[in-house]
């Protein structure tokens, strides 16, 4: 066993871990941080994306002794305190970027980490930047127009989104503008 | 007098479901902890094909932490068989399967012994102290050698083919005699894995207020698995409660009974103690059912002019080692769908299912729709190329006629309605297919090293599972109604519970959607109720693109029930005739009269109250309706996919994508997107990324997502889509179901523009996934075959 000291969400938690604890099992078994979830044990899906001093890591990646000293985020502490939906969070939900919701998690927290490097992304950069994420539902699609939107609204472009409730369709929204690609060059 | 409410239905309203899924407090099974749990960790077997001659667990007993071990043998009195559901057949072959290998194994990753432990890594560590004698029996894994004179897997039945099924309509030897063209191809529907972000997962907590138990799972079907545990493991039905809380996806690979749900009941029952099992992804790679593994031999007759005269059709299915709950079923779906969307006369199919030593087959988004229509359309892009026809012109020829009331396909099944000529017209137009075309010639002819290949697909499918006695007509022992039970509180809101259980699909916000409109109550006082068998009369659950169609018509009629109720009481209260009464926009209100009126809540409130009701009127406002489909829905489309090949290295991009689909009533845009998203990806995916492998000893050696690949973000573009609306007569709402059209439209359309953009050099067969390495064998084969017919 060794003793570790981390602060997860902005609270500090010290324990003994075994060597062998990864910082997912970690986070789930010992401090109850459920949120964060496993997919594929391999590091593949990024599902259980956290962030760890301020960078996003795979927290299936990374033994909980590693972790010792460092200040971890995860999807549970996103929120403001008064609930309010923190920019990435609202923009997944604004913009039907989830269906399961299973790989949402750690795909927001890569989106956060991707905005916090590059405020300004093309949607190629936007799908480059979250490769290590796998989502089986949503094709994606909405998943980089969610970002997008974030990033507007971090950037202070355009006001804060409304809260969520009836919206009133427009033709089909979000599926009619032209591929991003260009073919005919 | 308030404004009208927003129309719900044809909305892109935001969903209800986010909250938890965006903040980390969603509820999966895995997150499931009752005080006390046990965590059991399964030995499976390495080898595909062995006799257990003994198993030694008494080192692993002394492992710290375990509480309990138990091999097959131990158990065998906790349960029966796990059956199957679908038995095609009266003289089908079935072998026993027992949700512990007792004396034989068949496939790698067979459960055959499980550890309880105070820990998952104590358990897990106890695994390796089991000891377990095998003699090695010889496997076979390809379905063409199972059928020919390869080992047998279940040596009692005395042969490996499970089944022969088929059918014809029409004088299809006389077709062919007739034909001016035949085309014959043999295409490969390769097995793979579903694959949902959740693994599969199972909490089992005794219950002894009811002596029976609380089973929590990932799964698509709470209520089936409920009434098949029951049975298997012999609990009285009403003493299980299944919840099916959050569920991290399924795509048909959480539709099924599973031994590790087996194996929970029977450890609760044993250890009297909660347990819990979640499985690592290679081991649900490895146990959870796979989809497709279909050989399938396609024969098109038609007239020089392109028009079809007949088909005939094989389908070698390799179901693996058992029959799960859908196995042998999935096939006739494909036989059924087959003909697709064209009109010809002469019509047969051949369905035999044989067992390897392999993972189970069963139900993967599309089960059977995906497979037959990927036939047919490659079958109509074979024959255009030996026409010399353009593709949308030859599928144009072919097409039913427009229709709204039914039409009857080649394979017999009468479809509610379907306009395919519009769907491709449309598709053409938003594609630029034309520009597309002039594109393509223009670097064939100048060599480029990166060429354009074009595909479509026109399909129709049978979504709506299912009309009862249709289905049962073909041997499935299960129905395809639907319950839902809308409840209007005293306070005016609503509680709806509902018989499906979604995992994405998004029916809390599509299922208050209709409720909203119905009885025009506020979209946020509707809350859904889903996922847990203590809750709904009945469900038969989501799979087959039924919940709407199903699921959501038995809302919507359940709501129509609540207000023939609440305007019987509305005229009691209004002291005015019923026929007197309009309802709109939540209130009923006397013709002529607009301000003498009862809002909705209004009504609830005094059904509550009960002071004064009508003489013989029930208190209360609930509503309840079981509601079976008079036949299935047929939604439709064409799709066209752009692909761009890198000639050198064989890359297959995947650039453009155009999709025009009819669904019928799209009751939530955004969701109807995403649904078309999602399937779209994964038919991309079985068309270039995924495949299910075995080496030769028959281990799964694509079992982590290291070596399944499916789609990332910068694999797939963004999908341009567009809606046409023809209402299903088959119900009230005339949905038709979204859930499974894009897989089934995408596959196909995929492999044609790999074929087209390949064409010119020789190739006109690539078998799925279209890798790099494929494409790049293809090229250089026909090639190297174009060098020596020149040399």
């Amino acid at each position: 066993m060794s003793r570790i000291s981390l602060k997860v969400d902005g609270v500090r938690y010290d324990d003994d871990v075994d060597p062998r604890t990864l910082l997912v099992h970690h986070l789930r078994e010992h401090l109850g941080k459920v949120g964060t979830v496993v997919g594929c044990d391999t590091t593949n899906c990024g599902a259980c994306t956290v962030l760890m001093g301020g960078k996003s890591v795979k927290s299936c990646t990374v033994l909980a002794a590693q972790a010792d000293g460092q200040e971890i985020e995860t999807v549970e502490g996103l929120a403001g305190k008064d609930g309010s939906l923190h920019p990435v969070q609202q923009a997944f939900h604004d913009s039907h970027a989830l269906q399961c919701g299973y790989c949402t998690p750690g795909m927001i927290m890569a989106a956060v980490d991707l905005l916090a490097e590059n405020p300004e992304p093309t949607d190629d950069e936007v799908r480059e930047g979250l490769e290590g994420n796998l989502c089986r539902c949503t094709g994606y699609q909405n998943i980089v127009r969610a970002v997008q939107d974030a990033a507007a609204v971090m950037r202070a472009e355009v006001p804060a989104p409304r809260d969520a409730g009836t919206e009133p369709m427009e033709g089909t929204r979000g599926t009619t503008s032209p591929a991003a690609e260009e073919v005919a060059r | 007098m308030t404004d009208p409410l927003p129309r719900q239905i044809g909305s892109g309203t935001l969903r209800k479901e986010d909250g938890p899924l965006v903040t980390g407090r969603a509820r999966w099974t895995g997150s499931v902890a009752p005080p006390g749990t046990l965590h059991l960790a399964i030995l499976r077997s390495p080898l595909a094909h062995a006799r257990i001659d003994g198993i030694d667990v008494s080192a692993a007993a002394q492992r710290p932490g375990v509480m309990a071990v138990f091999t097959g043998a131990d158990l065998t009195g906790e349960w029966g068989s796990i059956p199957c559901a679908w038995p095609v057949t009266e003289d089908i072959a079935i072998p026993d399967h027992p949700p512990m290998a007792v004396d034989e194994v068949n496939f790698v990753g067979e459960a055959v012994a499980v550890v309880a432990a105070t820990d998952p890594g104590l358990a897990a560590d106890a695994l390796e102290a089991v000891d377990v004698d095998y003699t090695p029996l010889p496997v076979v894994l390809d379905s063409e050698r199972a059928i020919a004179d390869g080992p047998l897997v279940h040596e009692q039945l005395g042969t490996n083919e499970s089944y022969t099924w088929g059918l014809e309509n029409g004088d299809v030897a006389e077709a062919f005699a007739e034909a001016d063209v035949t085309v014959q191809e043999r295409y490969v529907q390769q097995r793979l894995q579903p694959t949902p972000m959740e693994p599969r997962a199972v909490v089992v907590a005794p219950d002894p207020a009811r002596d029976g138990f609380t089973l929590h799972s990932s799964t698509q079907i709470p209520h089936i698995l409920r009434s098949v545990l029951a049975g298997v493991c012999g609990v009285a039905e009403q003493n299980l409660r299944v919840i099916a809380p959050d569920v991290g996806g399924g795509f048909g690979g959480k539709l099924n009974v599973y031994p590790e749900e087996c194996i929970g009941v029977a450890l609760a029952r044993r250890l009297a103690k909660p347990v819990k099992w979640v499985a690592e992804r290679s081991e649900d790679s490895q146990t959870m059912t796979h989809g497709r593994g279909q050989i399938q031999h396609v024969e098109l007759a038609a007239t020089s002019g392109g028009r079809l005269l007949g088909m005939r059709v094989r389908i070698l299915t390799d179901m693996g080692a058992y029959l799960q709950l859908l196995t042998p079923g999935i096939p006739l779906l494909s036989a059924f769908i087959f003909p697709g969307v064209y009109s010809f006369g002469a019509y047969s199919v051949e369905c035999t299912g044989v067992f390897t030593n392999k993972t189970p087959t069963d139900s993967y988004r599309g089960a059977g729709r995906t497979e037959g229509i990927y036939g047919v359309e490659r079958a109509m892009d074979a024959l255009a190329r030996r026409l010399g026809m353009d593709p949308a012109e030859l599928r144009r020829r072919n097409y039913h006629p427009p229709f709204e009331n039914g039409a009857t396909t080649p394979s017999g099944l009468e479809m509610d309605s379907g306009r395919y000529e519009a769907t491709l017209d449309r598709a053409l137009e938003l594609a630029d297919y034309r520009s597309l075309r002039a594109e393509q010639q223009r670097r064939r002819a100048a060599g480029e090293r990166r060429q354009l290949g074009i595909g479509l697909c026109s399909y129709t499918e049978n979504g709506g599972l299912s009309p009862s006695k249709m289905t049962a007509a073909l041997r499935l022992h299960a129905p395809g109604w639907e319950t839902a039970q809308v409840r209007m509180m005293s306070t005016g809101t609503v509680q709806v519970v509902t018989g499906t259980s979604p995992h994405g699909q998004g029916h809390e916000t599509t299922w208050a959607q209709i409720v909203a409109d119905a009885l025009g109550v506020p979209f946020a006082d509707v809350h859904v109720i889903h996922g847990d068998t203590d809750a709904a009369p009945y469900g038969l659950d989501t799979y087959g693109s039924r919940s709407a169609a199903v699921g959501g018509t038995a809302v919507h009629l359940a709501c129509g029930k609540v207000v023939d109720k609440a305007r019987t009481l509305a005229a009691h209260m209004l002291e005015a005739a019923e026929s007197d009464l309009e309802f709109h926009n939540g209130r009923f209100a006397v013709v002529g009269s607009p301000g003498h009126a009862v809002t909705i809540q209004e009504v609830a409130a005094a059904a509550h109250t009960a002071s004064d009701l009508p003489e013989g009127m029930e208190p209360g406002l609930s509503e309840q309706e079981f509601f079976d489909p008079p036949n299935f829905t047929y939604p439709f489309g064409t799709h066209i996919c752009v692909v761009e090949i890198d000639t050198e290295t064989g890359q297959v991009a995947v650039p453009r994508y155009y999709g025009v689909d009819d669904c019928g009533v799209v009751i939530n845009t955004e969701i109807v997107d995403g649904q078309m998203h999602g399937g779209i990806a994964q038919g991309i995916g079985q068309a270039l990324y995924e495949e299910a492998v075995y080496d030769d000893d028959g281990n799964l050696t694509s079992a982590s997502m290291t070596d399944y690949l499916t789609p990332g973000a910068p694999d797939l573009p963004s999908f341009t889509l567009d809606h046409m609306v023809t209402p299903s007569p088959t119900n009230p709402l005339g949905v038709k179901g979204v859930g499974e059209s894009g897989s089934i439209a995408s596959t196909p359309a995929v492999i044609n523009a790999v074929i087209d953009a390949l064409t010119p050099f020789g190739v006109d067969h690539i078998d799925m996934p279209a890798t790099p390495e494929r494409v790049w064998e293809s090229l250089t084969a026909a090639r190297n075959s174009a060098g020596m017919r020149h040399g």
